[in-house]
């Protein structure tokens, strides 16, 4: 394996941090491209609320989730307009790299010092392991704790789920030997 | 305090649609797992997070584009799919959308599966297409990487507004009176000038990347120059 991505990834998250926490609050303020599209041929208020007229976009309901503390990208409480706006952003650049760090983290390959797998009693890193880094497991079922059997993972939360399972399953498998 | 409603918000797309496309979104979704395990590793996984926490980011920077009242942002499936690949790209968007929906109230629950569709799977796929083919053709240097980054962000983000225009063709909840073109002339002309913006972010993080850590670039490792292998999208071999 190659160099450590580690040192980049920090720069890259501050990177991602200044844009968020600072930079966004610099943000054009108008409608995106979607917003709009479908706003045309009705008339807003300056809130952005539909006044009138017809438009694709008039049957537009409130957000599920319109009330959480994050909603619109601000911290809720906060007056201050652009520590509001900032501080949603840190709060969302790391809770993303949270949520998807974590999760991809769980469903990578395991590099050779990862512990072994229920099928790989024959040694630890021997050159047929759970792990033999050609990109076949997957799609060959029996190696490693990395089997095919991540197929729900798709969300997040059930990903984790699974990977997490592997990962108890692999450790069982490891006391058992 | 400006609302930021930058996805597809409740009510504009029927629920049986909804719905439809957030069976497919899962489906593709989980095909992007299975096939994205094989390239996620120990450098790619940390990596990968980053592209999600930066996508995350930079969506919330809306640039004023020409036409006047109207911004744009990042949609980030070109600037993935280059720097973690087609299948572990698509899950990035995915989780930075699936944040917003479920934290930042952008983009409704009920319209997931049709922004996941549209700029996780449609937006990643196109883009993941034209980098496969243009980085072949182009030489490896930093304008060649720079016009395939920019090329593929712009075609990826009319694709993204495209998609968008079929789930409203299928499922719009107001009676356009057969003025679809309408719609879709408006969004293919807006989000060409937004193409520009995201082809300019995408083609500058990339070279980036390339100047400091090119082993860090998913399409410089996985795409041999001008190979006379197909051009087709197989991330870490389709075995």
């Amino acid at each position: 394996m190659s160099k450590r991505p580690w040192g980049f990834v920090v720069g890259g998250l501050l990177v991602a941090l200044l844009l968020a926490g600072v930079v966004s609050n610099y943000a054009s303020a108008h409608p995106d491209g979607l917003d709009s599209s479908l706003l045309r041929g009705c008339t807003v208020d300056a809130e952005g609320e539909i006044t009138g007229g017809s438009c694709p976009a008039q049957r537009e309901r409130d957000h599920e989730l319109g009330d959480s503390p994050l909603a619109d990208y601000g911290v809720r409480g906060l007056d201050n307009d652009f520590l509001s706006t900032g501080l949603s952003g840190v709060l969302g650049v790391l809770l993303t790299f949270a949520v998807g760090g974590g999760a991809f983290w769980l469903l990578r390959r395991r590099g050779a010092a990862a512990p072994d797998g229920p099928n790989g009693p024959n040694g630890p890193n021997g050159p047929n392991g759970p792990n033999s880094a050609d990109g076949a497991d997957g799609a060959a079922a029996p190696d490693g704790p990395n089997g095919a059997d991540g197929a729900d993972g798709a969300d997040d939360p059930s990903g984790r789920g699974e990977a997490t399972g592997d990962r108890a399953e692999a450790e069982r498998a490891a006391t058992a030997r | 305090m400006e609302t930021l409603a930058m996805h597809i918000s409740n009510g504009i797309i029927d629920g049986p649609v909804a719905a439809v496309f957030a069976a497919f979104a899962l489906a593709v979704l989980t095909l992007c797992v299975l096939r994205g395990r094989r390239d996620l590793d120990d450098r790619l996984a940390p990596m990968a997070g980053l592209v999600a926490a930066f996508i995350f980011a930079v969506q919330m920077l809306n640039f004023p584009i020409l036409t006047a009242g109207v911004s744009g942002h990042l949609l980030g499936g070109a600037l993935a799919a280059l720097l973690v690949g087609p299948w572990v790209g698509a899950l990035c968007v995915a989780v930075v959308l699936v944040v917003q929906a479920l934290v930042f109230g952008d983009g409704g629950v009920a319209m997931l599966g049709l922004n996941v569709t549209n700029m996780a799977v449609l937006g990643t796929a196109a883009a993941y297409l034209l980098i496969a083919l243009l980085l072949r053709v182009l030489p490896r240097t930093p304008a060649g990487l720079g016009v395939t980054a920019f090329v593929s962000a712009l075609v990826s983000v009319v694709v993204a507004a495209m998609g968008f225009v079929l789930q409203y063709w299928l499922g719009g909840t107001t009676d356009l009176g057969g003025n679809l073109a309408g719609l879709a002339g408006t969004m293919a002309g807006v989000h060409l000038l937004i193409g520009v913006g995201e082809g300019l972010i995408t083609a500058t993080t990339v070279v980036t990347v390339a100047k400091v850590r090119p082993d860090l670039v998913y399409a410089l490792r996985a795409l041999k120059p001008a190979a006379p292998a197909p051009v087709v999208p197989v991330a870490g071999g389709a075995r």
